[in-house]
């Protein structure tokens, strides 16, 4: 009897809590992690506002002015985004349309054609495409497409500096996350579906324009979306083929500063502290930064939205 | 009775493991035939062998040879994708296509060269397969919308679109209740009018309702086969016997 009562209170012990050290401790650093990169995006958000609100406040400059007018020429005071936002929108807009039929093809390659074994040869090769910096992607436009797009349309017609090169290229730097994000989409479509359509007499190639793509349509939009992100952030490309100095103009063939390829300028120039000039680039990423939010969450939405539930 | 299917003499291998072992069989045309038998032992391999659905498979072999209408399927010269423009199917779980209603039958015809007239066509197969008054109204909806039993009707609906001379059918009412597992059982014998019908199921009450013949399967062996009515009432083998009285599986 004694003895069956010493063994209870010896469980009981042995479910108390214990302090465990490197537990805590772990525990810590984890969450010094976590708040740190949190500091670091409220840290940009209100450098970006409280910076854009000193621009804002310049009497040369009007909210609605910076979003309506149609030029933009810093040094006579005039400050209006749409050229700028139309010469991204063009470049990242070229990029999409350019890199999408492309990235589907690839992806249906990858994912209905190859077996499991020859796709993870390719799938690290295209990663690595990824790796490479985009600067030596904006130094093969201006060396490469450029001149090829000089000759095929003529060196009158497509001047040196345009947007058609460079959004080409961003394209081909996105073509990776595109493809990756499609091929997911296309894998993700359940299997018996497509056994629905082999079972009817249906081709491979049959199979997956008929039923696999439809059947991913809003993983290739959700791609689409964060492809377009992708490329009005891009700068380094911009910067280098599309020109620098603002025009409004929606011929690709012709040069225009987009809104990243116009802070790099500024930022790498000899501007002063607390100018207008310098205060403008904080507007300009303010926008920018919504933007690509903004895309970024439409595109989570929608893969969320329409995942198989399988 | 003119037989239809020939099945001689075939092995299956999933790699290393062989699924079927020396299967010999017939099967009749405009008859019921069902495939019976414990999980596991080969029923649905040995369907999806009829319209070379295997080959979509990786790593997988077969050996001896299945003949449809005198045709050898497993002739290096055969296109898989003919075989199956004849011999449709019909699978365990529902499979519509994320489509209209329209375009589920529509598709796959097309797909086949159909030239007719598209109304005729969808309004035909689904007032054969008893779906027509139910969905006359909604054509241009999601298929997916549709109960499971519909659903599983209109992929009936969407093999006989292509006019197969075969379907074969995996466990074809085995997600559904018992309301909808009669309007199929009952779809699938007004079907035997026209079309050769090989059906798995687990379910002897309807192997006895619906088979005209029946063939019993062990570990990728044919135990027996035979006339349904024979098999379940006298059957010779003694495995058989125990399976239908439901001593095991
Ligand atoms: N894709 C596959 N790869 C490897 N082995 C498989 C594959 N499909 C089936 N098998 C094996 O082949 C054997 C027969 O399987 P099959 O699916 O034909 O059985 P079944 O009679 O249809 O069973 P159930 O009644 O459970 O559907 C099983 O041992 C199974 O493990
Ligand atoms: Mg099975």
């Amino acid at each position: 009897m004694a003895d069956s009562t010493t063994n209870f209170s010896q469980k009981q012990a042995s479910l108390e809590k214990k302090t465990r050290i490197g537990e805590s401790l772990i525990h810590v650093v984890l969450f010094a992690c976590a708040l740190c990169s949190i500091f670091t995006t409220v840290g940009i958000v209100v450098i970006l506002a409280s910076q854009s609100a000193l621009f804002f406040a310049d009497p040369q400059v009007t909210l609605l002015g910076f979003f309506t007018s149609f030029e933009w020429q810093p040094s006579i005071g005039k400050f209006g985004i749409l050229p700028l936002l139309n010469a991204t929108l063009l470049t990242s807009f070229i990029a999409v349309v350019f890199a999408t039929p492309f990235a589907i093809l690839v992806a249906i390659f990858l994912s209905e054609f190859t077996k499991p074994r020859i796709k993870a040869i390719i799938k690290p090769i295209l990663e690595v495409l990824a790796g490479i910096p985009s600067v030596v992607y904006g130094y093969f436009a201006v060396g490469t497409v450029t001149p090829v797009l000089q000759r095929v349309f003529g060196s009158d017609t497509v001047e040196f500096y345009n947007t058609a090169s460079a959004g080409i290229v961003i394209g081909i730097l996105i073509l990776p996350i595109l493809i990756t994000m499609i091929d997911d989409s296309l894998t993700s479509v359940p299997n018996n579906l497509r056994e629905a359509s082999f079972g009817l007499g249906a081709t491979r190639l049959q199979t997956s324009f008929g039923v696999v793509i439809p059947g991913s349509f809003s993983g290739i939009a959700a791609a689409f979306i964060l492809g377009f992100s992708r490329a009005i952030g891009e700068t380094m490309i911009v910067a280098l083929a599309a020109g620098a100095g603002s025009a409004l103009t929606w011929n690709p063939f012709r040069g225009a500063e987009t809104m990243t390829g116009y802070i790099v300028r500024i930022s790498g120039g000899d501007i002063s502290y607390n100018s207008i000039d310098y205060n403008s680039i904080f507007a300009i990423g303010l926008v920018l930064f919504l933007a690509t939010l903004g895309l970024n969450i439409i595109s989570r939405r929608i893969v969320k939205k329409y995942q198989w539930n399988v | 009775m003119k037989s239809i299917i020939q099945i001689k003499n075939f092995n299956f291998f999933y790699g290393e493991s062989q699924a079927l072992h020396d299967v010999t069989l017939d099967f009749n045309e405009n008859q019921i035939s069902a495939l019976i038998g414990p999980s596991g032992c080969g029923k649905t391999t040995l369907l999806r062998c009829i319209n070379r659905m295997n080959d979509l498979i990786d790593d997988t072999r077969s050996e001896g040879n299945i003949t449809i209408h005198e045709k050898n399927i497993y002739l290096a010269e055969v296109d898989p994708v003919e075989v199956r423009r004849k011999v449709g199917m019909v699978f365990q779980k529902p499979n519509p296509f994320p489509k209209t209603i329209w375009d589920n039958i529509v598709w796959g015809a097309k797909i086949n060269g159909y030239t007719g007239n598209l109304e005729e066509l969808v309004e035909s197969t689904l007032t054969r397969t008893a779906l027509w008054d139910e969905v006359k109204d909604k054509l241009h909806t999601n298929a997916l919308f549709l109960s499971g039993g519909q659903q599983q009707r209109l992929c009936i609906a969407r093999a006989i679109a292509i006019k197969p001379d075969v379907i074969l059918m995996d466990e074809p009412t085995s997600a559904l209740d018992p309301v909808a597992t009669a309007r199929i059982e009952s779809l699938i014998t007004e079907l035997k009018k026209r079309y050769s019908i090989v059906i798995v199921t687990h379910n002897m009450q309807q192997a006895g309702r619906i088979s005209d013949c029946t063939s019993f399967l062990l570990n990728g062996v044919v135990v027996e086969h035979g006339r349904t009515k024979e098999i379940f009432l006298n059957p010779k083998e003694k495995k058989t016997e125990e399976y239908i009285s439901g001593e095991f599986g």
